[in-house]
């Protein structure tokens, strides 16, 4: 395998908890971050092949496929028959004798399609086999938001998918973390979801070259602050920090609010250490997710600090996920659902109150 | 009233062509079948103990199908089947001390104790999986012909699954796949009419399932699935197609399913088919019927057959005296191997 050697040689580059947006350097867009990702692992192994529906399509996935065929032939990078379940399965298979598929999609709401492989088969395989096989397998989609998505087209339902022991889960937020967080999922030998967010891909950031790894189940501190704990990933995290920005530019300085903002990177493996670390410090946590709050990720952390720290909290724990409703398509409607930073500035401010 | 009758041949039309197989080859086949048969009833004779805390899903009168199929393979092809283990796992070489450790629960069963009898494995032979989802296991089996086909290896995939798999959609999107890319795979159906006690008629149109795979553009073919000759004929053409890069085959073979669904004995009584249909098909026996044109052609003597017979007899006592013996699982290895490192 060459993969070990090549991540461990470039794990100097690597910043797990280190406040990575404050990193100077190579600035690339979240889309080409993943391009470079992908091109690096294919060039790397030749174990890695990537499909989908529409990799090679002129909009390239979004631009993630960009270039990948003709550098990297047809073989390895190719279109996709609709099949989401046989298509899982087959990656499965491939994955459990030796190859490292990476599986894009779209959409989450495709992966609904694909739960029997998921969840049934490339979860547990390496469990039923009592370790004797492995399936590293990466699936890939990108949560979508407004212009008629609605119901079918934007589901964030990495909740669903929490309570599958054998699967891990990514959400990134930064073009660094999505570089990084998918070289380390091709590398990883387990079945890796990777929850992208759609309004994340225009954003640019500070991305190393060459090969360097997140660490799978590694949080990181955004900000750091003694009034109350933020944690969440994804687009999620982004309007969290929209949020404190417009608390802090609109109060007068005495009354300024100052949080810890834990970007969790990771849903499962889950940082338990960091999300009770700050919360033992600030006493107060407001959990937020792009999915439904009811049963997902802010329950799980919700509760997580029910069993772990509940003598430290000076504030009740507070979620903002999204309500128990399936998402509407028309605009106007979108606006009473998605949590927007006035609505979280003002639970925050009323944590801190 | 009997719904579904024994539509072959028998061994008539095979007497021209039997020197066509060296002789060791035919007895070895017919070992194969013996010895499965021979396993099943000792399965089937100690399950009232309820020691043997699984699910079963006996394979006697189907034994010919993955004799005929896996008496071509050699242990870098990889044979993958559903919930219907015991003959594929046993005909592709599989450990039988460790697929019985794994009935009994123990820590040595094949995989632990963590997959039971409908996963059965033993993947120094090349019997690389099954899954207890109906035809969830045929994706599985295409995509290791994608990792041959990627690597341009000539080892092939085999995956062996009943009629009702044809009624998921992910074995003909997996049929689809599989001739687009014209991948080394051989997907045989072992038709036995029934799903559980559902009669293929209440399931499917009468459409030759076979047929219907030819129309995804595979080379489809029917057989005999109570003739080893016919299902290993069949699967000697296929294999050619899959090693010379000439894409995958369908292979449906038809035999009767002797037992219930599940667990020990005949359920026919219950009605949901005529006890007369089990005993016409048991007419044509997959051991005995071959036993008889062997011993015919002077191939099997019956002193022979009596040899296999005690081989058989005391490997599998010696198997079952070894499972029984061994120790179960701790709860440390409950939480081994959930993710792999």
């Amino acid at each position: 395998m060459p993969w070990a050697d090549a991540l461990i040689q470039s794990q100097s580059q690597s910043q797990s908890r280190s406040l990575t947006s404050q990193v100077e350097g190579r600035v690339l867009s979240y889309v080409d971050a993943l391009n470079e990702a992908l091109a690096l692992a294919l060039d790397l192994d030749p174990n890695v092949f990537v499909l989908g529906q529409g990799v090679n399509d002129p909009s390239a996935m979004f631009g993630v496929t960009r270039q990948l065929e003709q550098r990297f032939g047809a073989k390895r990078v190719f279109d996709t028959p609709l099949s989401e379940e046989g298509l899982t399965g087959i990656c499965t298979g491939a994955a459990m004798t030796g190859l490292r598929p990476v599986y894009l999609h779209n959409r989450p709401d495709f992966f609904l399609l694909a739960f029997n492989q998921i969840v049934n088969h490339a979860a547990k395989i390496h469990y039923m086999d009592n370790g004797q096989t492995n399936v590293p397998l990466v699936m890939w989609a990108a949560i979508g938001r407004g212009w008629g998505s609605g119901a079918q087209h934007s589901q964030a339902i990495q909740g669903l998918l929490l309570t599958v022991p054998g699967l891990r889960i990514l959400m990134p937020s930064t073009p660094y973390d999505a570089k990084g967080l998918m070289l380390s999922a091709i590398a990883d030998n387990n079945p890796v979801l990777i929850f992208e967010h759609r309004w994340l891909m225009k954003q640019t950031g500070f991305v190393p070259e060459g090969l360097y790894k997140v660490a799978i189940g590694d949080a990181v501190y955004r900000q750091r602050g003694d009034d109350i704990t933020i944690v969440g990933s994804s687009h999620a995290l982004h309007i969290a920090i929209e949020a404190m920005n417009r608390i802090n530019d609109e109060t007068i300085s005495a009354d300024i609010i100052s949080a810890d903002i834990i970007d969790l990177r990771s849903i499962k493996p889950l940082d338990k250490h960091l999300i009770i670390e700050s919360t033992r410090k600030t006493g107060r946590i407001l959990i937020v997710d792009t999915g439904w709050a009811m049963g997902g990720v802010c329950a799980e952390i919700g509760c997580l600090i029910a069993e772990t720290c509940p003598e430290s909290l000076r504030h009740p724990v507070r979620r903002i996920g999204l309500p128990d409703v399936p998402t509407p398509a028309g605009f106007t409607l979108e606006q009473f659902y998605y949590p927007t930073a006035e609505k979280m500035a003002a639970v925050i401010t009323e944590m801190c109150g | 009233m009997t719904k579904y009758r024994y539509q072959g041949t028998g061994y008539a039309a095979w007497a021209s062509v039997l020197d066509q197989y060296p002789p060791a080859h035919l007895l070895a086949l017919f070992f194969q079948m013996l010895r499965i048969r021979r396993v099943e009833e000792a399965i089937e004779s100690r399950y009232h103990e309820d020691e043997m805390k699984t699910p079963i899903h006996l394979v006697i009168g189907q034994e010919a199908s993955a004799v005929g199929v896996c008496g071509l393979l050699s242990s870098r092809d990889l044979v993958y089947c559903g919930h219907r283990t015991h003959g594929v796992y046993l005909a592709k070489g599989g450990d039988l001390n460790a697929m019985l450790s794994e009935f009994y629960c123990r820590a040595n069963g094949c995989v632990g104790s963590k997959g039971g009898s409908m996963h059965l494995l033993d993947k120094s032979v090349g019997m690389a999986g099954s899954s207890a989802i109906v035809a969830g296991i045929v994706p599985i089996a295409t995509g290791a012909a994608l990792t041959a086909y990627m690597r341009n290896e000539s080892w092939v995939s085999t995956v062996f699954f009943g009629d009702a798999a044809t009624e998921e959609g992910a074995l003909w999107e997996s049929l689809n796949f599989a001739a687009l890319k014209r991948l080394p795979i051989i997907y045989v159906c072992e038709n036995n009419y029934f799903s559980v006690c559902t009669p293929l008629s209440q399931r499917q149109p009468e459409v030759d399932i076979f047929r219907k795979a030819e129309s995804f553009g595979l080379v489809s073919t029917v057989v005999d699935g109570t003739n080893v000759l016919a299902v290993h004929d069949a699967m000697t053409k296929a294999l050619n197609r899959a090693r010379s890069g000439q894409g995958p085959s369908f292979i449906e073979t038809r035999a009767y399913r002797w037992r219930g669904h599940g667990g020990a004995g005949d359920d026919s009584s219950s009605g949901y088919r005529d006890p007369d249909e089990v005993k016409l098909w048991q007419e044509h026996c997959p051991v005995e019927s071959f036993s008889k044109f062997l011993t015919q052609h002077n191939i099997l003597q019956g002193s022979r057959r009596q040899a296999m017979e005690t081989r058989i007899d005391e490997e599998v006592n010696a198997a079952f005296a070894s499972a029984i013996s061994s120790l179960p699982p701790t709860e440390v290895d409950l939480y081994k191997h959930v993710y792999s490192e």
